[in-house]
């Protein structure tokens, strides 16, 4: 290990360190662009200079390896020297436009202007212009401003796995753009923003709308997939005005997916509900005071549950919602006496396991696994960054197995895939437990008779026969499917054969606390397909909307739309309008405290950032006031802390003790692939929640719109006769909708990708089944 | 249909063989310049081959091809003629070469006449300094110590 002086300070380095990875241990700042501690060293900007004793002339620190006995002054003469010269050389084509660019006040390039730079421009020869590049909705370029320190090239390349942007030309003609004025696509494509060192790519959303330092930053946890991402919300006047990601190593890194970055724009939405309304018997839709709309609901309440027992009731929530809603509403579900409670609106056949599922390992720990199989898993748009983790995990080394029904585009090596289309994914996931037995594992008691492995799947078994650090996990569409307790036992199988931990990807930012506080029906209670399936006459809807999230949106819509009862707890009223009859406005993930329960069982709570809009009030207040009302014991919560006690005495202790990823195995009756076309409907990555379904810049993204399109084959599109980007006829059933035709090459040509909760596609009933396509 | 002959991919094939299986990119300025000599110039359609063929993603073979100025990212005339102007030239006259050959061709540099005969490029230092003025004939034929009477002499033998 050499050891090295810098600025007098001596210091023992790893091998291979560099100056500037030694600075930092010392907690010594070395100007510097395009060094970033989680991209490749370019070396390209040169703030970093540094004088080396014996060295001829000044080195780049970030670029720099360190050897035995190097001395280094980060603040002699000729080191400031030096800096001084790089930053007149930056600032030469650098508009100075400070005053009206969105990166005042938080710019490295201003910061450091201002030790660095000298006070008047030597410079009086014109200064380059750069066209500005249209990047989509999310990303603001003043491509003037660009120092190319590259940093946004190698996000794209190392970190999203796509290199969308590059720095075509050469010298002063050098521009950061995308490849023939496309936008970028990538679900992690915000980061740029946080990433540049001056005011070349700025926020869209938060274009002009406020300083960087008139704004208050606090900390809060994301409320949309099931990693957890910590959260910097950034208020103003009771107003939230961006999100920025709060550096956690072991859960987002210093990253967030674009769905966590931008989804805030929801939470100003013109259809937030701010007072309680109740709907008249002609329909029309009255603001009442709270005290009027609950003692409405709990009148409705007490008069239908005496008429038809408590069992007429359903309770269905939100996964996105908070450990201490979730208990509570189970709490009032249950002294009322009844057990029909479940939060898993998009789940057909729920997987029974031992406890509450879960990740089965660390978030952290997914980098270093060295075998991974993924079954029913659309990772980029489930979870977009522990597709990220995987991906680094491929990159050293990994192999990484896909058992699905799209064989899209992971940004990293595959190894092996099994793609089938979603009624042949049992079949799938069989073939490598028969290769496994056929390669001499014991598979326990599964008939898995009429299988035969194919060639990719015996290279998958004997790939997850080898390796140490293996996981097998199960994703969202897996756990969707109708087959889902089948793959969940193969799955299991496998992993005991491979010596792989099980592990589950849970759909929603709280799917596992809604797990472990029991928001799950009871003993002869109904799961949600339940409660629509066998329609209920009272429904209780805590931040959820069925008519798009459940498995089969028709029959949810169907039921809720007969029911004599809806209550609707939420923060919108443009949907639930439509079949409440009362609508409380309950607070968003920044306007309560609240937990939330991870992927890895990590319970993180936080504090509202801002207080409630209008007349609107955290779910939980609301909760223990109906409780209270309906002369319910056990409902004096002062604060969510004690409903959090309440709920989970031993905090994480608790959780971890509920998770339990045993399945309880079932038969493998083997599903033999439909005939015909069938559709593959995911939840996509921008309706995943309340908030997400109404940001419009996430809407108006690539992923936004391809939501809204229909994709299939180009094989498949020819023998139709079908035209891409025209619109075309989907039937599934008996139901129709017009949806926009796209081409997908990576699709099978007996598959249709139409998405699920998704206002265009929700008519169309079960997210699994049959479809056919016609032309217009 | 592939967008280049099968010579042209052969020869690419070649390139691709000179280096080990995961660097095909390496190849990249070969495939561009080989698909340059039989498309006559780089169109987007050319970079998105290329790309798909060497596995890389668009962008990164276009900031190749805009890095090197041999590579012609628009149509050029049948006659390409590139004028060094760096320093050393510019001693030697390339100004006074640059002012007649403008005036004769009636195009500025970056240009190409009207009739599809000649296109005008700025170059930067050739390697053949001693020589200069100089400038290079479609990419390959170099012809040096210009002097404006020469110029005139090239330009009718080129037809
Ligand atoms: S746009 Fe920003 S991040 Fe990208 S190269 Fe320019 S200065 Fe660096
Ligand atoms: S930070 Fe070292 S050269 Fe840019």
């Amino acid at each position: 290990m050499p050891s090295l002086t810098i600025d007098g300070k001596r210091i023992e380095v790893a091998q291979g360190a560099t100056v500037m990875d030694a600075a930092r241990e010392l907690g010594i700042f070395i100007p510097h662009f395009c060094y970033h501690k989680k991209l490749s060293i370019a070396a390209n900007c040169r703030m970093c200079l540094v004088e080396v004793e014996k060295a001829p002339k000044p080195l780049p620190a970030c670029a720099t390896p360190v050897t035995e006995g190097m001395v280094v002054h980060t603040h002699s003469e000729r080191a400031i020297k030096a800096q001084k010269g790089v930053m007149e050389l930056l600032l030469i084509n650098h508009p100075l436009d400070c005053p009206i660019c969105d990166q005042g006040g938080e710019c490295q390039l201003q910061d450091l202007a201002v030790g660095y730079g000298g006070s008047r421009s030597r410079y009086t020869e014109p200064k380059r212009v750069v066209r500005d590049k249209d990047l989509g909705p999310l990303i603001a370029t003043e491509m003037t401003r660009c120092i190319h320190c590259s940093r946004c090239v190698r996000f794209g390349q190392e970190i999203a796995g796509l290199m969308e942007l590059g720095m075509p030309g050469r010298g002063e003609h050098t521009e950061v753009m995308p490849y023939l004025e496309r936008q970028v696509t990538s679900e992690l494509s915000g980061n740029v923003i946080d990433l540049c060192p001056v005011g070349a790519l700025t926020s869209k959303p938060f274009r002009y709308a406020a300083r960087t330092w008139e704004l208050a930053r606090r900390p809060s946890v994301s409320p949309h997939d099931a990693l957890g991402a910590n959260l910097e919300v950034h208020v103003k006047d009771k107003r939230v005005y961006r999100v920025l990601p709060r550096e956690n190593e072991a859960i987002n890194e210093c990253w967030l997916a674009d769905r966590d970055r931008f989804a805030y724009q929801a939470l100003n939405a013109d259809s937030r509900l701010t007072r309680p309304m109740v709907r008249d018997e002609a329909g029309l839709w009255h603001e009442v005071d709270w005290p009027k709309a609950l003692n409405q609901v709990t009148g409705a309440l007490k008069v239908l549950i005496d008429a038809h027992g408590p069992g007429a009731v359903g309770f269905l929530a939100s996964p996105h919602q908070t450990v201490e809603e979730l208990h509570l509403l189970q709490k009032f579900a249950r002294a009322l006496g009844c057990e029909n409670i479940d939060t898993r609106l998009d789940l057909t056949n729920p997987i029974a396991t031992a406890g509450t599922p879960w990740l089965g390992m660390a978030i952290a720990e997914v980098e270093a696994l060295d075998r991974i199989l993924l079954v029913g898993a659309t990772i980029r748009k489930e979870q977009p960054l522990l597709a990220q983790r995987l991906r680094k995990a491929v990159k050293s080394g990994a192999e990484l197995h896909v058992v699905h029904a799209a064989d899209d585009d992971l940004l990293c090596r595959v190894a092996q895939r099994l793609i089938a289309k979603p009624s042949g994914l049992v079949a799938a996931l069989a073939q490598l437990a028969v290769a496994l037995r056929e390669a001499g594992q014991d598979l326990g008691p599964l008939a898995l008779e009429g299988v035969i492995a194919t060639e990719a799947a015996r290279a998958m078994a004997q790939s997850l026969l080898t390796g140490s650090r293996k996981a097998v996990l199960l994703g969202a569409y897996a756990q969707q499917h109708p087959a889902a307790a089948e793959l969940a036992t193969l799955a299991q199988a496998i992993a005991r054969a491979t010596g792989a931990s099980l592990g589950f990807l849970p759909a929603a930012a709280n799917s596992v606390g809604a797990g472990v506080v029991g928001c799950r029906p009871g003993a002869g209670g109904l799961d949600a397909a339940g409660m629509f399936g066998q329609p209920r006459k009272v429904y209780v809807l805590l931040g959820c909307e069925p008519e798009l999230e459940a498995a089969d949106p028709v029959v949810a819509r169907a039921a809720l739309e007969a029911a004599e009862l809806v209550v609707a707890l939420t923060p919108f009223q443009d949907r639930a309008s439509a079949y409440a009859h009362v609508m409380l406005p309950i607070a968003p993930f920044t306007e309560t405290s609240g937990s939330f329960v991870n992927m890895e069982g990590r319970l993180q709570s936080f504090e509202a950032v801002v207080p409630p809009l209008g007349e609107t009030r955290p779910a939980w207040k609301v909760l223990r006031v109906l409780g209270n009302l309906m002369g319910l014991a056990g409902f004096q919560h002062d604060t969510s802390r004690e409903v959090l006690a309440e709920a989970l005495p031993q905090g994480e202790a608790d959780v971890r003790a509920r998770l339990d990823n045993a399945v309880a195995p079932v038969a493998i009756r083997m599903l033999k692939p439909q005939e015909g076309l069938e559709r593959l409907a995911e939840t996509p990555i921008y309706q995943l929640d309340l908030l997400t379904r109404r940001a419009p810049a996430l809407q108006a993204t690539f992923d936004g719109e391809a939501a809204a399109a229909c994709w299939a084959h180009g094989a498949l599109i020819e023998r139709l006769g079908l035209t891409v980007d025209k619109p075309v006829k989907v039937r599934q059933g008996d139901s129709e909708t017009i949806l926009k035709l796209m081409r997908d090459d990576r699709l099978l040509p007996e598959v249709v990708r139409v998405a699920a909760v998704h206002p265009l596609t929700s008519r169309l009933g079960p997210r699994f089944g049959g479809l056919s396509l016609e032309k217009m | 249909m592939s967008l280049l002959s099968s010579e042209a991919l052969a020869q690419i094939d070649r390139e691709i063989a000179k280096y080990p299986p995961e660097h095909k990119q390496s190849a990249v300025m070969s495939a561009l310049r080989i698909a340059q000599v039989e498309k006559g110039w780089i169109s987007p359609e050319v970079i998105e081959f290329v790309a798909q063929y060497l596995e890389m993603p668009p962008i990164a073979v276009y900031e190749v091809a805009t890095f090197y100025n041999m590579y012609d990212l628009k149509p050029v005339g049948r006659h390409k003629i590139t004028l060094c102007t760096n320093l050393p030239c510019q001693l030697q006259g390339a100004g006074e070469i640059a002012e007649h050959l403008k005036k004769r061709l009636g195009v500025d540099f970056g240009e190409t006449t009207a009739d599809g005969r000649f296109t005008l490029k700025e170059g930067e230092c050739m390697g053949a300094c001693g020589d200069g003025p100089l400038c290079l004939h479609n990419n390959h034929e170099m012809h040096v110590k210009l002097t404006p009477e020469q110029v005139d002499r090239l330009l009718d033998e080129m037809k």
